[in-house]
């Protein structure tokens, strides 16, 4: 029961609370962090990072099975699955002990346990040995990141019904697979079973696989998914599950296809996530919540005094840099630093680690065209890239929308080999607010997948020199 | 130390001239005041003069080059015991594009067969638009994609703080100037509320009152008097001017046979404040942070009514023209501005501004400085009133005049001398022959 006084107290230490809490030290401020399981977070123990680690094995094994068009064989190309998912564990656990080091480096409290507002700059702390702990700070920054989302009727049971979580760690491949969902979530997860021999469906509710991209990648995604034998049904709507022994028997509504019963081995819920806003003592504090989200402004502040909230639980778009990022801002806020501008999310890039992989920064063509903008737009094909024909990784695209009257970079879409690391390029230029002429006159090393971002540009001008 | 000699800016829109003709040669010794070339325009022939007194280093660029770019080093001056040989290694001075006429040289104008062009060596560069640099030559820094928007709306990047890292001009400042609110309420206000808590933006009392977009001119002239009135610590100066006599004589001159112009009252406000600006040279000036801005020019800004609000067109050296010729000039611009049809350089970039409601039965009011300028002088009606001279009662044409003034540049004496001059000019008109 010993009260000890903070300048920020942090609950949560995923991507946005311990980078927060790192910026705070930094900047001399007395920080602690409360986190209930594992330092690093969804991110880092159930996320990002060791879903990173299982489709390495997937994408070395998609490659390992075109050797003899690179003039390379093998005798045989097993799967050792269970050693998949244990590397995939060793990587996350390597990465959360990090974590912990650079946390105890930087001088920064952790407390094991659970934290809840006890309103006017006080926290109480359940310990995960059950003894509880008050804590007083003078800035109070929620970080408790969200979980995946139930639908009713369609409740995980981490058994045969997963979400992300048992998806991670399953014991055996299952033979077939229905993941409910195509964000990124579902998508990667699809890409990975489906590469290892699973036979994937993949059922969306809206339009197009991975809503959230420019319908032009999308539709090039769907078209490369189902080349490589997964089964997508957009529009469609599971209505049930029904649990077998061993299997589970859904029931997808196809809209004007009728309706029909498929078996699974497994199923894969992955219909977005909701914010950890439980036992915060939020209503007690007076903080807003809605759909899910704790409601911060721009500024990360929520509608209490010196309460702050940053990540997942703040809201879309869920992303792990998006967490960290806000973590900066409102820490800095917190200690007067000069010159901030608000986190603006069209400068956001996203990545989706599917095979190809799929990446974009700000506006899709159509958001800029309702946004009232008169566009410019660029294209260009992997097809035309020398590295890419080199590499045997043809298949793929790369989508510039430009502002026709300002020249500002609205947005930058692309699909293929490697794109997750080109996208900072663009996310750079729309940064420091390049405009097409700024793009133009850059250059571009060759041989390299880059020089397509280059072509995308100059085909806005139809200039294009490849294609 | 060696100086550089640059190609000077004769009118704000000059980009390049010919050099026409060296009057000196490299190791001449040059006084201030010396001629040392002659520059060619498609407008003028100008002298150029020098500044400082020096020995000619290095002549960079030949006579009869055509398309010299302004501010591009034209020659190198040493001091005058200097020895040629600290010209190796010695790189002339390169101003930006656009940046104010190196301080080395005057220009003078040689020719007065066009008297009517508006020529001057020092217009304030404040006014470009979307500039590289500030008028004295520092680099501004921008985005891109803020450099274009400026540009497309005419804003002026020098006038907008940026809240970039390290003072950048970035899009979010930009959208702020074109809204009309002060850069000073940018994003770093403080503590606002969760926007989705509370947002009583506007309170639109129902059904009698509607929100009509402003237009830019409309942004500009909120954002520009909002931050003269809160920047600029003001004092205002009046006096009383007896126009009978210049009504006189302002009839005399309309009813000439043959006149082809018809000199309005503010046309003499024009010359006589041109004139009495001429005489207190350190009212024609602008701050800076750096230094007082003297300019040479007398360029008085008269500010025009028009639909969408209000512009202030420019009579270039005004001290240099007759009242008939400001008259027909006044009478152009006023008219072109009501179509809408001035260019940038005709109304922007005055040092000194003329506002009159007269006509409107206004007896006196004070108006708002537009920086960078220093003054303004408000204009009221005249009407007869009743005065007492010499212990009796009298009847004259009074006209008020109240001067705004920026008390940086111009402190009260400077102003109630620059006010009287004005007022003995109107009330013995005679003397604006002079």
């Amino acid at each position: 029961m010993i009260e000890k006084q903070y300048d920020i107290a942090v609950i949560g230490g995923g991507p946005g609370g311990y980078v927060a809490a790192i910026r705070a030290a930094q900047l001399g401020l007395k920080t602690v962090v409360v986190e209930a399981e594992h330092l690093g977070g969804i991110c880092l123990n159930w996320g990002c990072i060791p879903t990173k680690a299982l489709l390495r094995a997937s994408e070395l094994h998609r490659l390992m099975s075109r050797l003899e068009e690179y003039g390379l064989s093998i005798n045989e190309l097993n799967i050792d699955f269970p050693k998949i998912v244990k590397r995939s564990r060793s990587v996350a656990a390597q990465l959360s002990g990090g974590v912990s080091h650079l946390l105890k480096k930087n001088q920064i409290d952790v407390i094991e346990g659970r934290g809840q507002l006890l309103g006017a700059g006080k926290l109480m702390v359940v310990l995960n040995d059950g003894n509880t702990q008050e804590i007083a700070a003078s800035h109070i920054i929620l970080a408790t990141g969200a979980r995946a989302r139930d639908l009713p009727g369609l409740e995980i049971d981490g058994e045969l019904i997963w979400s992300y979580r048992e998806a991670m760690v399953p014991d055996v491949l299952p033979k077939s697979l229905l993941v409910v969902g195509s964000g990124a979530i579902g998508i990667e997860f699809a890409s990975f079973f489906n590469e290892l021999g699973s036979e994937v469906t993949v059922v969306e509710v809206l339009d197009r696989v991975l809503p959230i991209e420019d319908a032009e990648i999308s539709a090039f995604a769907q078209q490369s998914f189902e080349k490589q034998g997964m089964t997508i049904h957009t529009g469609a709507i599971v209505t049930a599950l029904a649990k077998n022994k061993e299997t589970v028997t859904a029931t997808i509504n196809l809209g004007t296809a009728g309706e029909k019963n498929s078996k699974f081995d497994r199923v894969l819920m992955a219909v977005g996530i909701t914010g950890n806003t439980e036992n915060l003592g939020l209503e007690k504090a007076g903080i807003r919540v809605d759909r899910g989200h704790v409601v911060t402004n721009q500024w990360c502040e929520t509608s209490a005094s010196e309460v702050y909230a940053i990540g997942d639980l703040a809201g879309p778009p869920w992303l792990a840099h998006k967490a960290s990022h806000e973590g900066i801002l409102c820490v800095e806020r917190i200690a007067g630093v000069d010159g901030l501008h608000p986190l603006d999310t069209t400068k956001i890039p996203g990545c989706t680690y599917c095979a190809p992989q799929v990446a974009s920064v700000g506006l899709t063509e159509a958001a800029a065209v309702e946004a009232g903008h008169t566009v410019n737009i660029g294209k260009f094909p992997f097809m035309g890239n020398g590295k890419a024909i080199a590499l045997g990784e043809a298949e793929g695209m790369v989508k510039t929308v430009f502002d026709s009257e300002t020249g500002e970079l609205l947005g930058a879409h692309m699909i293929g080999a490697e794109v997750t690391e080109l996208i900072q390029g663009y996310t750079i230029a729309r940064t420091l607010e390049c405009t097409e002429e700024d793009l133009l006159h850059t250059v571009f090393p060759h041989p390299t997948l880059s020089e397509m971002m280059h072509e995308s540009v100059l085909d806005s001008f139809g200039r294009a020199i490849h294609f | 130390m060696p100086t550089t000699i640059t190609m000077p800016a004769l009118s704000p829109t000059m980009t390049e001239g010919t050099l026409a003709r060296w009057l000196i040669k490299e190791g001449d010794k040059v006084s201030a005041g010396d001629i040392i070339a002659e520059i060619e325009t498609d407008k003028a022939t100008m002298e150029v003069e020098a500044v400082d007194e020096g020995a000619v280093g290095q002549l960079l660029v030949p006579e009869g080059t055509e398309g010299v770019p302004v501010n591009a080093a034209i020659a190198v001056l040493l001091e005058l015991d200097e020895d040629p040989s600290s010209l190796d290694g010695f790189e002339p001075q390169k101003l930006g594009p656009a940046a104010l006429t190196s301080s080395t040289v005057e220009v003078s104008q040689t020719e007065p067969t066009t008297p009517a062009e508006p020529v001057s060596a020092s217009a304030p560069t404040t006014t470009t638009i979307a500039d590289h640099s500030t008028s004295d030559g520092e680099r501004i820094f921008a985005s891109p994609l803020a450099r274009r928007m400026a540009k497309k709306a005419g804003l002026d990047l020098v006038s907008i703080e940026g809240t970039g890292p390290r003072g950048r001009i970035v899009k979010a400042d930009i959208e702020l100037a074109l809204s009309g609110s002060p850069a000073q309420a940018s994003a770093s206000d403080v503590k606002t509320p969760p926007p989705t808590i509370s947002v009583p933006d506007l309170v639109i009392p129902t059904g009698e009152s509607q929100v009509v977009p402003h237009s830019n001119m409309r942004k500009v002239i909120a954002r520009r008097l909002l931050e003269s009135k809160q920047t600029v610590p003001h004092f205002y100066l009046t006096v009383d001017c007896e126009i009978d006599r210049l009504l006189a004589m302002r009839k005399e001159l309309n009813d000439r046979d043959g006149a082809d112009y018809k000199i309005s009252v503010n046309d003499f406000v024009i010359r006589a404040v041109a004139l009495a600006l001429k005489k207190n040279r350190e009212a024609n000036a602008s701050w800076s942070e750096e230094g007082m801005i003297v300019q040479n020019s007398v360029d008085v800004s008269v500010a025009v009514a028009i639909e969408t609000g209000l512009i202030t067109p420019i009579i270039r050296n005004a001290d240099n023209k007759g009242l008939a010729m400001i008259s027909i000039e006044m009478k152009d611009l006023a008219s072109r501005a009501r179509q809408g049809k001035l260019m940038p350089e005709e109304y922007q970039g005055g040092t000194f501004s003329i506002s009159n409601l007269g006509m409107y039965g206004i007896r006196e009011f004070s108006a708002i400085i537009n920086p960078p300028q220093s003054a303004i002088l408000a204009v009221g009606t005249g009407e007869q009133r009743p005065v007492v001279k010499d212990g009796a009662l009298n009847v004259a044409t009074i006209m008020s005049c109240t001067l705004s003034c920026d008390h940086r540049v111009v402190d009260g004496v400077l102003g109630a001398q620059l006010l009287g001059d004005f007022k003995s000019l109107l009330e013995e008109p005679m003397t604006m022959l002079l």
